[in-house]
């Protein structure tokens, strides 16, 4: 395609070449990641009374040309892990570490820079475009930001060539958000996050507001702009079918913490953590034949609020399997022990005491 | 809850909705929201309507339960046979009274759908005291009791509690408690889970089928998932652009679909099971209402149009026991789909 070279054919010198990273090399990697909102009472005298624990303690990397797939289920954090990702909010502690630095502690310049590099895609084409702007003014805006990626009377032919790499016409730059559909919306926020020519890309729940056959024309472009650009993703969804799509690797998250991490078939098709197994075992799949002879693990009650999570493992409340023990030693995301010396897919990080494989994935 | 429980029978009918057309008069003209949609279902047996948003299948159900929105829509034909009487034909207080006693309907919001300034237990209690002119104090007495029966925990404590003070899945149960208060003989659920985690939406569904199967109610289950429709579903209505392209037995359209759209939507959603390769997309975008393509509403779409899809609109041919298909070429879909 035309587009190919044109984003790509000014060399920047503060810009890492590509190929820096092998493909498989950690790119980011997050270590002991934590955002804990604080509970204030008083209005004159604020004191702390409590703390919102919206993620507490993940650690993960994401490696060179992955699709990082993170699911859980609403108030799991896996936003506001997103936000901290792409610097819109600042972890309480921990680190994010982008070659070699620490990021959540940078400031400035500095984070001006890499944030460059590490762009977003929002859920809700419809609030996430601001109306009163046009297509090109909104895909261009990192532009402004960043005027040292494109000189200013490159750009519109620049954003032309982006409407180009989503699919939309380039002639419809001058049009607003409001005369696109919500799949053609989408395409617009995809076009602005890569108008700095990331390397990364975190995409909250991207596909979540769109019909069903658009939903697979966005995964569809997604797949195909990995490719052609060289990305990274951290794909964010609570819908289980298309993460397991999209990614290589799949990470769980429940309250605040992963509770499971591994390659898509370990976890989908060899879970160990009770969690996964009982979100996997609710997934209704499009398949009548399968509703006779599948096993459904209901779980009981809610998920418990973030501000008083329980002690131990975050899942006992709601387990099956819980023992005294779940509730007094937080269980470490590692691969169990059972499992260490085998060569089963079931060899994969599970935080959980009393990690056993079950099927619940009914296969053809 | 499968197909075994009541044969379609012509007596077993409970709703019977024929050629219905619902039309927007709008400052931009004039959209066909519905155009001419017809469908039955019977005591125990769920019907599911499947469509992408625009299609008509909320605007359907809506003219059903009789809470359109009066302008900007209307009924402009069709009949809605409920227990053998037409409800279109009734006047306003006689649909009121079917309305929540006979057919009760579920909305995906459960947040917006309440009242916020209003306890639940008032809400509940309402329908007992509007309807069958109970005291105050028993209909309360009455709120709990649903509470408890849709699997609320202490419902004696919660009952004077506030919408806000409920999590979704509880607010979705209140719903389901509201619509089933009067034990009405048909409910519509217009996406009861879509807003749910999916936990949370297992848990709902299970009590929606347990609770119908109990009271041998008919369900008209109103989605975009097909997964969903999968669980539960006897007989399923494909939705698009207003109209039915396709009914059919629930196992039998996910094994050869008739229609190419119904073919489209299965081969465009990503598997549990496996990866897969790179997924089906159906091109281009739904139509917009108030501009729905001339002939085959579905033919600038569809990988099989031909010239006679451009002008005549395909009719819903007979293509099996039970099975519907507005396609020309319902033929050539459902070999190629085997």
């Amino acid at each position: 395609m035309a587009h190919a070279d044109g984003p790509q054919a000014v060399q920047d010198p503060q810009r890492p070449q590509p190929g820096q990273a092998a493909l498989g090399e950690p790119i980011l990697e997050i270590r002991d990641l934590v955002k804990h909102y604080p509970l204030t009472q008083g209005v004159l005298f604020k004191k702390q009374v409590g703390a919102v624990k919206a993620v507490d303690g993940v650690s993960f990397d994401l490696r060179k040309g992955e699709t990082l797939g993170i699911v859980g289920e609403s108030g799991c954090g896996k936003s506001t892990l997103a936000k901290m990702l792409v610097g819109l909010e600042r972890p309480t502690s921990g680190q994010i570490r982008y070659q070699g630095q620490d990021i959540a502690t940078l400031s400035g310049r500095a984070m001006k820079s890499v944030r460059r590099n590490i762009q977003m895609v929002f859920q809700d084409p419809y609030t996430s475009l601001n109306p009163r702007m046009t297509v090109g003014d909104i895909v261009g805006e990192p532009y402004e930001i960043h005027p040292e990626v494109a000189p200013k009377g490159d750009r519109r032919k620049r954003v032309q060539e982006l409407l180009d790499v989503v699919g939309l016409n380039p002639e419809y730059i001058n049009r607003y958000p409001h005369q696109f559909s919500g799949g053609q919306r989408q395409r617009i926020g995809i076009a602005r996050g890569l108008a700095l020519r990331p390397e990364i890309i975190v995409a909250d729940e991207p596909v979540s507001a769109l019909d069903v056959s658009v939903q697979a024309q966005v995964v569809n472009l997604l797949e195909g702009l990995q490719d052609e650009f060289d990305l990274s993703y951290v794909f964010i969804a609570h819908d289980l079918s298309v993460v397991r799509h999209i990614s290589d690797r799949v990470a769980v998250m429940y309250l605040g913490r992963l509770a499971e991490i591994g390659t898509d078939e370990q976890i989908y098709d060899h879970p160990t953590h009770p969690y996964t197994q009982a979100l996997l075992s609710a997934v209704p799949v499009p398949d009548p034949e399968a509703r006779e002879h599948r096993e459904r693990i209901l779980l009981a009650g809610d998920v418990p609020s973030p501000a008083d999570p329980p002690s131990g493992c975050r899942f006992r409340t709601r387990c099956w399997k819980a023992q005294p023990l779940c509730a007094e030693v937080v269980p470490p995301l590692e691969v169990p022990a059972e499992f260490q010396d085998t060569e089963s897919p079931a060899r994969h990080a599970s935080a959980c005491h009393f990690a056993e494989e079950r099927h619940v994935v009914p296969s053809d | 809850m499968s197909g075994q429980t009541t044969g379609p029978g012509e007596d077993a009918t409970l709703l019977e909705v024929r050629d219905l057309r619902v039309e927007f008069r709008t400052r931009d003209g004039v959209a066909q929201a519905v155009n001419g949609v017809s469908y039955r279902v019977a005591a125990g047996q769920t019907l599911a309507v499947l469509g992408e948003s625009g299609s008509g299948k909320s605007v359907t159900a809506q003219a059903v339960m009789g809470i359109l929105d009066s302008p900007p829509g209307f009924v402009t034909g069709g009949e809605v046979v409920f227990q053998g009487r037409d409800l279109l034909k009734l006047g306003k207080d006689e649909r009121r009274k079917v309305r929540g006693a006979k057919m009760a309907m579920i909305f995906q919001d459960a947040l917006s759908s309440l009242n916020p300034v209003l306890s639940v237990g008032a809400q509940l209690g309402e329908m007992f005291r509007v309807h069958e002119g109970t005291s105050r104090k028993e209909a309360r007495e009455r709120a709990v009791e649903l509470m408890e029966r849709v699997g609320i925990p202490a419902a004696r404590q919660r009952v004077g509690d506030y919408p806000h003070q409920f999590s979704g899945g509880m607010r979705q149960r209140i719903m389901i408690a509201m619509a089933l208060a009067l034990a009405p003989d048909l409910i519509i659920a217009d996406e009861p889970t879509t807003a749910l985690d999916v936990t949370v939406q297992a848990q709902v569904m299970d009590l929606l089928a347990e609770l119908q199967r109990e009271y041998h109610m008919g369900l008209i289950l109103i989605t975009h998932d097909l997964g969903v429709v999968a669980d539960v579903a006897d007989t399923i209505a494909v939705m698009y652009a207003g109209r039915i392209v396709e009914t059919a037995p629930v196992h039998h359209l996910y094994k050869a679909p008739a229609h190419p759209y119904t073919r489209g939507l299965l081969e465009s959603i990503p598997r549990l099971d496996h990866k897969g390769q790179e997924l089906y997309a159906i091109k281009g975008l739904p139509p917009n209402p108030a501009a729905i393509p001339p002939g085959c509403p579905f033919h600038p779409r569809c990988p099989l149009a031909r010239d006679v899809c451009r002008t005549d609109p395909p009719p819903l041919y007979d293509v099996g026991p039970g099975r519907t298909s507005a396609c020309h070429f319902w033929k050539e879909t459902l070999d190629g789909a085997r």
